[in-house]
């Protein structure tokens, strides 16, 4: 080889280095190491070990799981027969419906929430209004609007249908027969006088039995986690080579990952390892048309979960008061809370539209705008501030988000 | 006044406006002294860094311009994120006074990573007076 070939070689392996390094550059797949801290507190495989629930003491057992499972598909566990928890909760669909508001024997106010990693959240609800998943359980079972049932029926359900399974876990049940078929404190009118007419041994004796209905369905939904997803797969191999794999995300997702981290200012609320801080903010979101009542949000929610029959400090929890820290250090005054929302996991997120608490936002493409855009809240203050993204940045965001789907 | 000066002026002003990230040296569990140099403040180190999106327990330390640990002291915790203007999620506060001018701090809790200031209102015989802390969570 004479030198002038060398040369050349040379020139054009200098050329075919520097054309491989802006393809890396492009492709956006060089992280800091401050940024790769924080993918990695992203990744799935980073989440914890489910918390203990000491408010129910048959959240870890099988036995508890495997009743609450079928409560949780039970459609005798409605006033019309129809409904049961996986109506709305649809176990193929991220446990939830894909509807803007939720449909039980009527029409709520409100979006259906996904059940997986649940567990972690201190506060249950689009306001938190709820402290378990259990007291959260319950909640539904006597709306109006989702079971339409009260107490004393589901008491009865559960004396006919499962009675062997129910008194292995939390022993004999009372002796119904005296009991009204219909009794609560709902807004039935019928079902509301029958329970007033009850002498308080027999209440405490139906709310026990609908409390255990709820631990036991708790059990079932604790287990309900989120599966990795190409992002995890990404943060992982980043992390333990070293070098961001080439083949698990495309550029444009991981231009949306940089976003999300940095100028979309994404991780003030969606971060850790489900996408969420589980706390409540005011991002603007516009009001439901459908919806004629003002949602305060966590304005009402947090003064909700104080006053919660079965709360944490209630005597159906079976955590002493001394450890109801969420509750003993609650934040339940401030404009903070007017219209304040809980910021939801967006893991899976593109495979459950309608987005926001009323299903406001068809697509994630208008999810994304919002926050671009960051308008005015409807009543308190919204927390965004405009964000400047391109229509091409726009679209790389959205690109990331559908990666953070399980597979 | 000199262009220096002027130009010392709109950096500081621009950079207050931004609330820039205080230098390493800022950070961490003091001692911290008060605004108006009434008292020190030290943390008793956590056993693990600080986490996000747990509730935390911390022990401070609150000791008088002349070094005496400050027992009886009234303390209002308060925190927020100065890049973010957003405070706290809960309302942490004084729940054990241990003696020895130590105080229990419970219900903390950071919602994401980052810098946080931790404040402390002190109030005692020796005046009233507030601690910062910056925070790396």
């Amino acid at each position: 080889m004479n030198g002038k070939r060398i040369a050349t070689a040379t020139a054009v392996a200098l050329l075919l280095a520097a054309a491989l390094t802006a393809v890396a550059a492009t492709r956006g797949d060089r992280w800091s190491d401050e940024q790769v801290e924080v993918l990695r507190g992203l990744s799935l495989s980073e989440l914890e070990p489910l918390p203990a629930d000491p408010t129910n003491r048959v959240a870890d057992d099988p036995r508890a799981a495997r009743l609450g499972e079928r409560l949780f598909f039970d459609t005798r566990l409605s006033a019309n027969g129809k409904v049961s928890c996986a109506t709305c909760h649809v176990p193929d669909r991220e446990f939830q419906d894909g509807t803007p508001l939720a449909q039980g024997v009527g029409t709520t106010d409100r979006r259906t929430m996904p059940v997986a990693g649940t567990a972690y959240s201190p506060f249950l609800f689009w306001d938190g209004r709820k402290d378990s998943q259990w007291a959260q359980a319950l909640g539904p079972l006597e709306s109006a609007v989702e079971h339409g049932g009260s107490r004393a029926q589901y008491a009865h359900t559960i004396a006919e249908h499962y009675r062997d399974d129910y008194e292995r876990l939390f022993g004999p049940l009372p002796d119904f027969a005296a009991i009204p078929r219909a009794a609560g404190p709902v807004p039935d009118p019928a079902a509301r006088t029958a329970w007033e007419a009850m002498p308080d041994e027999q209440r405490v004796a139906v709310t026990q039995v609908y409390v255990n209905i709820g631990k036991a369905i708790a059990a079932f939904e604790r287990r309900l986690q989120y599966a990795p997803s190409r992002f995890d797969r990404y943060v992982d191999a980043l992390v333990s080579s070293g070098t961001a794999p080439a083949d698990v995300l495309t550029p444009d997702e991981v231009a949306g990952l940089r976003l999300f981290i940095g100028k979309a200012n994404c991780t003030q609320c969606h971060n850790g390892p489900l996408f969420t801080n589980n706390e409540f903010h005011n991002t603007g979101v516009p009001a439901a048309p459908a919806v004629a009542k003002a949602d305060r949000g966590r304005a009402s929610g947090a003064k909700d979960v104080l006053a919660d029959e079965f709360n944490c400090r209630s005597r159906w929890s079976d955590a002493p008061a001394a450890q109801c820290s969420e509750l003993e250090f609650l934040v339940s005054e401030g404009h903070t809370l007017e219209r304040a929302f809980k910021v939801p996991s967006l893991r899976n997120v593109a495979d459950r539209p309608p987005y926001m608490h009323a299903g406001q936002l068809p697509s994630l493409e208008e999810v994304v705008a919002h926050y671009n855009g960051a308008p005015a809240a409807p009543a308190g203050h919204s927390e965004l501030k405009p964000l400047r993204l391109s229509a091409r940045e726009r679209q790389q965001l959205v690109s990331f988000l559908r990666a953070l789907s399980g597979v | 006044m000199k262009i220096a000066q002027i130009i010392a002026l709109l950096t500081l002003t621009t950079l207050s406006a931004c609330a820039s990230r205080p230098p390493a040296d800022q950070f961490g569990f003091g001692p911290r002294t008060s605004a108006q140099s009434r008292y020190t403040a030290t943390i008793a180190p956590p056993d693990q860094p600080l986490k996000p999106r747990r509730m935390l327990k911390l022990q401070v330390t609150i000791r008088d311009a002349a070094g005496q640990p400050v027992d009886g002291a009234k303390i209002d915790v308060d925190g927020g994120m100065p890049q973010h203007g957003h405070g706290l999620p809960t309302q942490p506060r004084v729940t054990r006074s241990l003696g020895q001018g130590r105080y229990e701090i419970d219900g903390l809790r950071f919602n994401m990573g980052g810098w946080w200031e931790l404040h402390l209102a002190v109030q005692s015989s020796a005046g009233t007076d507030r601690v910062t802390f910056n925070l790396q969570v």
